[in-house]
């Protein structure tokens, strides 16, 4: 039953494949274009600003997949028809979250490759850009989904989550920004850390979300 | 294990609106129920209290084996041919052969095409499908004729009657008549509260 799931998420999300959609990596991949366009090509300071870029373009990316994530199927009564087969919000909402990881954090991080080719980015750079992104996409994705379960029952839920996932990401990008900026993979472990605590909560609070979406 | 659906002293509110109280019932196996009542006295607010998807503001709802649970919204993708969407379910429920409930309810014909581009009536009958697909003994249909036309009301009717007498229970909100037999009818108007003078 949660193999069968699992499936339909990644389906419904994974871009290219199905009905998912590939926005979020179009739009990461076209900020790093524009903005030798905007600041100039000069590759020492494309170099040594490019990796904040990446980062930005990271978070913002994560915003675009949130409308669809968990309100879509509150309208069409999935939540409804599995909690009837006895299935509980929290796993719904754990395999949603692997589902929403998996569709936007790996495509982010393979984009990061051309995105670093257009930054001038250097290979030290590059790699732990990389790490940081693996650390810290599943916070993200944790954070996408409890604003996603939170805000699904309003009718500005799309815009107001946007607004309310920037200041939570805030520390996420504050350290996974601040060890390109030192060169050191150190704070890349606090990125880790909350993203972990993020991934334990997010099934419990996006459930929850859920429950309470019910009761008019 | 005896299938059984029993409400205890229910009261359900929506919003600050209290919509009914001291409903009781019980049905046993083979019984089936037609609710009745008009807009907004809360019959979907009752059937998805029994179904546990809410709690309700006062009483007690007991149930004894699975529920299904068939609304206006039947819970397929609408960007997946139906054959794909109904799959998922047939997955998740372990179903093996859904061929007979496809052909009963005149569906073969409608695999390949997209949910969305599906009527309101086509869309009912593959929820319908959905529930047959589970082979659960409690049926909670929220006005399961709504948008059908004149033919598929009479094999939905039948199957709600093959259901029931198979030693199943249902309880039907309709607006409709329903010919089963045995059908006991329930009024939630007599359960509203009466109102407060001004």
């Amino acid at each position: 039953m949660i193999a069968a799931l699992l499936r339909r998420d990644l389906s419904k999300f994974f871009p290219f494949a199905g009905g998912g959609a590939a926005l979020p990596v179009v739009f990461f991949v076209a900020v790093a274009m524009l903005y030798p366009f905007a600041v100039g090509p000069d590759a020492n300071m494309l170099s040594r600003t490019g990796g904040g870029v990446v980062w930005i373009a990271a978070l913002l990316a994560a915003i675009l997949p949130l409308e669809k994530l968990v309100s879509q199927d509150i309208e069409l009564g999935t939540f409804d028809q599995l909690r009837l087969r006895g299935v509980t919000e929290e796993v719904m909402m754990a395999v949603r979250l692997l589902a929403h990881w998996f569709s936007f954090g790996p495509p982010l991080m393979l984009a990061t490759f051309p995105a670093a080719a257009l930054l001038a980015l250097d290979g030290p750079t590059l790699h732990l850009l990389l790490l940081g992104l693996l650390a810290g996409t599943p916070g993200l994705a944790a954070i996408g989904l409890m604003i996603a379960a939170l805000t699904a029952s309003l009718r500005a839920g799309a815009a107001l989550s946007g607004l309310m996932l920037i200041p939570l990401a805030l520390p996420i990008l504050i350290f996974g920004a601040g060890a390109l900026a030192r060169q050191d993979a150190a704070s890349i472990g606090f990125v880790a850390a909350i993203s972990l605590l993020l991934v334990a909560i997010a099934p419990f609070a996006a459930g929850a979300a859920i429950r309470a979406a019910r009761e008019v | 294990m005896q299938a059984q659906l029993s409400a205890t002293n229910l009261a359900c509110r929506r919003g600050d609106r209290l919509l009914f109280r001291k409903l009781s019932f019980v049905l046993r196996t083979g019984e089936a129920l037609h609710l009745t009542g008009a807009n907004g006295t809360g019959k979907t607010t009752l059937i998805r209290a029994l179904a546990g998807l809410t709690t309700p503001f006062a009483g007690e709802v007991a149930r004894t084996g699975g529920i299904g649970l068939l609304d206006e919204r039947p819970a397929l993708d609408p960007d997946l041919p139906l054959g794909k969407a109904l799959g998922f379910w047939q997955r998740v429920d372990g179903c093996s052969d859904p061929s007979a409930a496809l052909a009963v309810l005149g569906l073969e014909p409608l695999l390949e095409v997209p949910v969305r581009y599906l009527s309101t009536g086509q869309r009912k009958r593959a929820g319908l499908a959905a529930l047959l697909g589970r082979g659960v003994p409690v049926w909670l249909l929220d006005e399961p004729l709504s948008g059908l036309d004149v033919a598929a009301i009479g094999q939905v009717t039948a199957l709600i009657q093959t259901h029931v007498s198979g030693g199943g229970i249902a309880l039907i909100a309709s607006h409709q008549a329903l010919a089963i037999e045995g059908l006991r009818s329930l009024a939630l108007e007599d359960f509203a509260p009466r109102e407060e003078p001004a």
